[in-house]
């Protein structure tokens, strides 16, 4: 445990100082201004599409980092050096996806805030956003590191790893906009988004160690 | 299955299955095709469109088995480090993918007269475009290594994963259609197709299970004549250096 501690204190610290913590909230804020430039400032419009914006606008940002998620540890062999020491790939897939979750998600949710009055969201639809983003980042998280592992060692991995998740993605997105239109007292939608990001959380960092097995190889 | 994890054996059954599959396949499906598209009855309803269908259906369910293909061969591949399965899953990803976009074409152009649109966020659409982007994804990150057995394994890894998530996504994608408009468009009833067209399209379906099958051995041939010039090559690099 005070391995899995120090492992993500250590990715956050070294993310904190590269200046990579502030880039997703940036990249998802710029993302949901950009929509009213193309779509028009209609109120109403804007009011309906909403949601699904920010929806994106989060998977987008949980993938903006993927080629600094493993590669810079791979390159420069700390990777080799944990397996060295004994730690299990396994344990510093899941304390990578830790951080990366710390390190996106809980401000993208202060973001959404500002961002939603920028895109005119109902006032009733915002708990459902906060909710059902607290509930799916970590999915996101997940998927990033595993496309992170599967493309480790590539030079522009980026454009591939959207290739490679998106698809995996496609229930978070599909659940996550279900609980914005969900009326009082339904459920449904939030428990289905709940389970979908529990399996991918479950199933990816056995993908992603798998993967970085083959690339230190 | 060891009996076949010989690639000399392998090529000696290949060599032999190849023609015979590309044969069967391409008189099937002229057959089957010059049976459904001509002599056929048109449907009441659809009129002449509905002969699309005996592209369209086996394309599909080559496609889905296609991925299935994938998954397994990718599996074995990784668990059992077995060197046809390998080669097998990169064969075969890019005939289903070819499958799904036959499907994905052919179903929007039955859709402009019957349905009056070439797309509708149908789930089954939707389903079979997600899988055109799965195979996708497997081709580009199977090719994206310099080393060929590290671009096996982790897009090995990414079909595994992928096809544990199909019935997900299927299933989201299906609630997602129902939760967004009220009817479903169904092509065929359950059981509601005539004899006179199941007859030809299961011909033209064997036809075209007969093609993909002589296309895979072809390619998983091409694979290992390629793999036995760059073995030579290095010999001879090697003897001369």
């Amino acid at each position: 445990m005070s391995a899995f501690l120090a492992l993500v204190g250590r990715d956050l610290a070294l993310r904190g100082a590269r200046g990579g913590l502030l880039l997703p909230l940036i990249f998802f804020a710029l993302v949901a201004i950009l929509f009213p430039f193309a779509v028009g400032p209609d109120p109403a419009l804007l009011a309906r599409i909403a949601g699904g914006v920010m929806w994106v606008a989060a998977l987008l940002a949980a993938l903006l980092p993927v080629d600094t998620l493993l590669e810079p540890d791979r390159a420069d062999g700390t990777l080799d050096q944990f397996v060295a020491r004994g730690t299990p790939l396994a344990l510093v897939v899941v304390a990578r996806t830790v951080s990366h979750w710390l390190g996106f998600a809980p401000l993208l949710l202060l973001t959404t805030l500002v961002a939603s009055a920028l895109l005119n969201l109902p006032a009733e639809q915002l708990p459902a956003l906060v909710a059902g983003l607290a509930i799916g980042t970590p999915a996101l998280a997940a998927l990033g590191v595993l496309a992170a592992a599967l493309t480790a060692g590539l030079r522009g991995a980026g454009g591939l790893a959207g290739l490679l998740v998106l698809p995996l993605a496609l229930p978070v997105l599909i659940f996550g906009a279900g609980v914005l239109t969900a009326g009082p007292g339904e459920t449904t939608a939030v428990k289905l988004l709940a389970a979908a990001s529990l399996f991918l959380v479950a199933i990816a960092p056995i993908g992603a160690a798998a993967a970085l097995r083959a690339a230190l190889d | 299955m060891h009996r076949f994890a010989n690639p000399a054996r392998f090529l000696r059954i290949a060599r032999v299955a190849t023609p015979l599959c590309a044969l069967l396949g391409l008189a099937l499906l002229g057959l089957g095709l010059g049976w459904g598209l001509f002599y056929a009855p048109p449907d009441y309803l659809q009129g002449e469109s509905v002969r699309i269908l005996y592209i369209h259906v086996p394309a599909a369910s080559l496609a889905m088995g296609g991925y299935v293909g994938v998954a397994v061969s990718a599996a074995v591949a990784f668990i059992w480090r077995h060197p046809l399965a390998d080669v097998a899953a990169r064969a075969v990803a890019p005939v289903g993918a070819t499958f799904a976009a036959i499907c994905l074409i052919s179903g929007s152009l039955w859709g402009r007269p019957t349905w009056g649109t070439y797309w509708v966020w149908d789930a089954r659409l939707t389903s079979m475009l997600v899988l055109f982007f799965l195979f996708l994804g497997y081709m580009a990150l199977a090719n994206a290594f310099d080393d060929r057995e590290r671009g096996s394994r982790a897009a090995g890894i990414l079909a595994i994963v992928g096809s544990v998530n199909i019935p997900i996504i299927k299933y989201s994608v299906e609630w997602w259609n129902t939760l967004h408009q009220g009817e479903s468009i169904r092509i065929i009833g359950q059981s509601s197709i005539h004899p006179a067209m199941l007859q030809p399209l299961l011909v033209s379906w064997a036809g075209f299970s007969f093609l993909f099958a002589a296309i895979v051995l072809m390619r998983m041939r091409a694979q290992l004549a390629d793999q036995l010039v760059a073995a030579r090559a290095a010999r001879l690099a090697g003897a001369h250096g």
